[in-house]
């Protein structure tokens, strides 16, 4: 653990949910968050002294499952549309740089 | 007395304030919906420029469709309940080929392919869009100042936030650049704006409105909901919008909320709760009005009863965890590939991680590290784990107070309109604002903040009414009792 890190959080650990959040973060910048989401994790403390043991937890708040659609055929978006505001397309696809091989 | 009249009169035709005076006299075809907007279009010329409610006006679209309303009243058709109306969207609601940006760089150049359904409903009932309203990035934050194109100042004094993160929805209908707005609402985010700006705003029912085509935040908490600067205007733009949508796998299924036949209803019996253990905190002058509210309540019939909400204190905690890791979810898809900017890069993962980096702003970043960090391996049980299990515990704690209250009073905002640049330094002090507003969101259950006359400053103090899932009636029932008594006390509404 470093030395701005709190023991809520390290500065090894800013720096991999950065890496996770696809997300460039500068020493500065690490340092920064580092000791904000101290702060702000330190403040969400106040529910370690819970007992929850028993408590299911909860994802959503009403109880909608299974929500279907009839099997039929619908417009959907209109390509050129979507392609016309993509930031590359080509042949009728989205357009991306090369995924592997060129970073060593 | 804060509210001046918002009337005013263009070559000689009086425009009235409110959505449904409008809409009657453009049904009626006493009143064109051209001259309406152009009303409108005059005020936004003269106060935008000091307040910065809008990302984008749409000029051009809303003449358009001022006149093909008014087509339609010479040709014997009905354009619909909103027939005429102004109406300005928050920008984070997709609008056919007109950019949307939720107020940020990693969307720009974009022009949605569809409309959100809510926009769709809107123009079916004859509602004319002016615009798109600035908001907190991604609807993340509670002043609007974390936009990338700038901050939304308080119409009653330009020196103050105008709240948020739907700022400059709020700020449109206090200004009177349009009767009716659409906001968004995750933790307070129509609720906290409309107090700070002296307006109406509701979240309604989760479920209740559909969010196809509204960019999703934290999908567990978002609803859509209606600003204005009266009750009725607010239960009417439910009434256009709410109802199942088969695009919005969360939408229940019934139809619209019928709101306007109650409003006359009276409180007598109804039973108002008061939380003796609500998290401290609110300012002295807040406080002040919300008994002054119970006191007025009281003396329509209502009965005052006390509830307790044990957990309520750790709404912050648990929202402040959930919504993030919902939100580091729904933003992975701003990778540079489908939509908005890019950076380039020699390989995909680079020109992922360079576009986020560049795109999004500081308060994003911290939310999408936040959510991140709380469902990854080690932490998960630790955080996102337990703010699951403490959501259920708030619940809960509603459902027992639901028991003994038909609704919950409380103080939208701890404090008054606050100058910019107060908090921006201090996030956690920011997401202290939202303390009374979040439980709701993370029951689902309705709640609305009900301007309820001055506080510190003479500035705007609302009062939050909320109710169990799908009691907007009610609600609006105790909603429109306060609204009479402002008015039938001399201060205005």
């Amino acid at each position: 653990m470093s030395e701005t890190a709190s023991e809520r959080i390290s500065t090894e650990a800013v720096i991999k949910a950065a890496r996770l959040s696809r997300l460039d973060l500068t020493p500065t910048e690490v340092a920064r968050m580092t000791s904000q989401l101290a702060g702000m994790l330190e403040h969400f403390a106040d529910i370690d002294a819970l007992d929850l043991s028993a408590v299911e937890p909860m994802t959503r708040p009403y109880p909608l499952s299974n929500v279907f659609r009839q099997d039929v055929v619908v417009q959907g978006l209109d390509r050129d549309e979507v392609l016309a505001h993509a930031p590359a397309a080509e042949e009728g696809r989205f357009r991306v740089p090369p995924i592997v091989g060129l970073d060593g | 007395m804060f509210r001046q009249s918002l009337d005013w009169t263009v070559e000689m035709t009086t425009i009235p304030s409110t959505a449904a005076a409008i809409a009657d006299a453009v049904r009626s075809g006493a009143l064109k919906a051209t001259d309406v907007l152009e009303a409108h279009l005059a005020r936004i010329a003269e106060r935008e420029g000091e307040i910065h409610a809008f990302n984008l006006v749409t000029t051009d679209e809303a003449r358009a469709a001022a006149s093909r309303i008014d087509a339609d009243v010479a040709a014997g058709r009905d354009p619909g309940l909103l027939a005429g109306v102004p109406i300005a969207i928050k920008d984070n609601m997709c609008t056919r080929g007109i950019a949307t940006t939720c107020s940020s760089k990693i969307l720009e150049g974009w022009r949605p392919p569809y409309d959100a359904t809510v926009v769709q409903r809107l123009a079916a009932a004859g509602a004319v869009t002016i615009g798109k309203t600035n908001l907190d990035e991604f609807a993340m934050g509670s002043s609007t100042e974390n936009s990338a194109f700038g901050v939304t100042y308080n119409p009653r004094d330009i020196t103050r936030v105008s709240g948020g993160s739907s700022g400059g929805s709020a700020a449109a209908v206090a200004a009177g650049f349009s009767p009716i707005s659409i906001g968004s609402d995750t933790g307070g985010s129509i609720r906290q704006p409309a107090a700070l700006c002296g307006v109406v705003g509701v979240k309604p029912t989760y479920g209740t409105v559909s969010r196809y085509g509204l960019v999703a935040f934290a999908s567990s908490l978002d609803q859509v909901g209606p600003f204005s600067t009266d009750v009725r205007d607010s239960a009417l733009v439910l009434e256009a919008i709410s109802g199942h949508d088969p695009m919005d796998s969360t939408s229940i299924p019934q139809g619209p909320l019928s709101l306007r036949g109650v409003l006359s209803q009276g409180v007598e019996g109804l039973r108002v709760g008061r939380i003796t253990d609500m998290p401290g905190g609110a300012d002295p002058d807040v406080t002040e009005r919300l008994e002054a509210a119970f006191d007025a309540l009281q003396a329509a019939g209502a009965i005052m009863v006390d509830v307790q909400m044990p957990s309520m204190k750790y709404g912050l905690t648990a929202y402040y965890l959930i919504a993030p890791a919902e939100a580091s979810s729904n933003l992975a898809r701003y990778d540079g590939v489908r939509f908005g900017m890019r950076v380039n890069a020699p390989d995909t993962n680079a020109m992922y991680s360079a576009t986020r980096s560049a795109g999004f702003g500081d308060e994003v970043k911290r939310r999408i590290m936040l959510g991140t960090y709380a469902l990854s391996a080690g932490y998960y049980d630790a955080y996102y784990g337990k703010a699951l299990k403490v959501r259920r515990l708030i619940s809960e704690d509603f459902d027992r107070a639901y028991t003994k209250a038909d609704v919950l009073l409380t103080p939208t905002s701890p404090i008054v309109a606050f100058p910019v640049g107060a908090k921006s330094d201090d996030p956690l002090a920011m997401y202290l604002c939202d303390v009374y507003t979040i439980p709701t969101n993370l029951a689902g259950h309705p709640a609305m903040s009900v301007p309820f006359g001055t506080g510190a400053f003479g500035l705007p103090v609302g009062v939050q009414i909320m109710a169990p899932t799908l009691g907007e009636q009610t609600m609006f029932r105790v909603a429109a009792s306060l609204e009479r008594s402002m008015i039938s006390s001399g201060g205005g509404r």
